[in-house]
């Protein structure tokens, strides 16, 4: 089997669209929404659940015919939340104010159901590569929906994208355009993640709930 | 004693877990389809989490934070192991939710059928170890501030779930756009409670 076989490209990109984490197996929301008043620690915290998943799904896989299978979780939650220490100290070394804003939500990638789910769910019962392909293909379809939630967040809600201030530079302002100070609080991330349920289940019918 | 009473109080209403900081959503929209279910889960959560905060209190206080481990001998005073935090944090959640389950499977029979799945499903539930996580940024004087923190927040995240499952058994017999059904709907309604709570930012204490 080839490293990009079509098999493994399918790891990558299902989780992206048809089968996402968030919207489809409504898993991992707990630690995301906070987050997403702005696209700056939105894309910090994907980046940083990309790296922890992509590394603790490979650890697990090549433990996987070591670990006794009645601890299993033990192991699994010791070796997410070494990952996390790891990541968590890089982003104080290196972004201060992101790691003070992300507050507590660093170290609850820990229990991001995301991981566990999938480390349950493949790397404990596959070869290394493609539990790597499978993690940063999880982690992706949850960091893209973090960072769309963050962008009409930050766009509506404050008017600028990346601390950039893109309606006042178009001029919306002068006619008249008022930001919508709603956006900013925590029940909006709620809704702008129900619309995008919406509109992917209208695109797409075979995710309709039946029941 | 009124500080402890105003932090219960603004754990369950304006810091909301569910509605303010959106922890423990998994299982809050995983076991919210019934209300009997939803009372299971939402008593075990307030059980752990008014058990694991104290204990993490004192870990934390006692042996991880900057000069913690005076008590044992002086020359540790400059020892700072907080850089070990959420592994601890983890463990003692893991081998508490385990302990707690074992002990109420013995003594209580009944409860613990009751509780049955959902104890250990509480040990990844993200709320148990952001409540641990908040008490540690949120520094509470004492232990006591903590407990009240811990049982605040569970009841909180009690009221949040046996809600959301009142309101899906009703909305079981209204007609929602297909493509909204299930899921994306309780996401609007659980957007919409949130701004419920919101009110409560008012209250002064």
């Amino acid at each position: 089997m080839s490293l990009f076989s079509s098999q493994n490209r399918k790891l990558i990109t299902t989780p992206l669209g048809k089968d996402n984490p968030i919207t489809v197996k409504v898993l991992g929301i707990c630690s995301a929404l906070a987050v997403t008043v702005k696209l700056e620690p939105a894309f910090v915290l994907a980046v940083s659940v990309v790296a922890v998943m992509g590394i603790s799904n490979v650890i697990i896989s090549i433990l996987r015919n070591g670990i006794p299978p009645r601890i299993r979780i033990i192991v699994q939650l010791t070796v997410i939340a070494s990952m996390v220490i790891i990541v968590d100290q890089v982003l104080k070394a290196f972004v201060y104010d992101i790691s003070r804003q992300l507050s507590v939500f660093v170290g609850l990638i820990i229990t991001n159901c995301i991981i566990m789910g999938r480390l349950e769910a493949f790397a404990i019962a596959n070869k290394p590569w493609p539990s790597f392909l499978d993690g940063i293909g999880n982690a992706a379809g949850y960091g893209g929906i973090l960072i769309i939630v963050a962008f009409f967040r930050e766009l509506l809600g404050s008017g600028t994208l990346w601390d950039y201030p893109v309606i006042e530079k178009i001029g919306l302002y002068n006619i008249g355009y008022e930001n919508n100070g709603f956006m900013i609080l925590p029940p909006m991330a709620l809704i702008v993640v129900g619309i995008i349920i919406w509109v992917q289940r209208s695109r797409d019918k075979d995710l309709v709930d039946i029941s | 004693m009124e500080e402890i009473v105003s932090i219960f109080i603004r754990s369950i209403f304006i810091d909301n877990m569910v509605f303010a900081y959106f922890l423990g959503m998994c299982s809050y929209l995983a076991v919210s389809k019934t209300v009997k279910t939803s009372f299971g889960l939402g008593v075990a959560v307030i059980f752990v989490l008014g058990i694991t905060v104290p204990i993490n209190y004192i870990i934390e206080n006692y042996l991880l934070s900057e000069g913690a481990l005076s008590w044992l001998h002086p020359g540790f005073a400059g020892l700072d192991l907080s850089f070990l935090t959420f592994i601890m944090f983890i463990a003692t959640i893991a081998s508490m939710v385990q302990l707690v389950e074992m002990f109420v499977e013995k003594f209580s029979p009944a409860l613990y059928a009751s509780l049955g799945i959902f104890l250990p499903l509480i040990a990844v539930n993200c709320a148990i170890l952001g409540g641990s996580l908040f008490m540690q940024e949120r520094e509470y004087a004492n232990i006591v501030e903590a407990t009240s923190f811990g049982l605040g927040s569970g009841v909180g995240f009690f009221l949040a779930i046996v809600g959301i499952a009142a309101i899906r058994e009703k909305i079981e017999y209204s007609n929602v756009p297909p493509a909204l059904r299930g899921l994306g709907i309780t996401f609007i309604i659980t957007g919409l409670m949130g701004i419920a709570f919101m009110s409560f930012l008012g209250i002064n204490l």
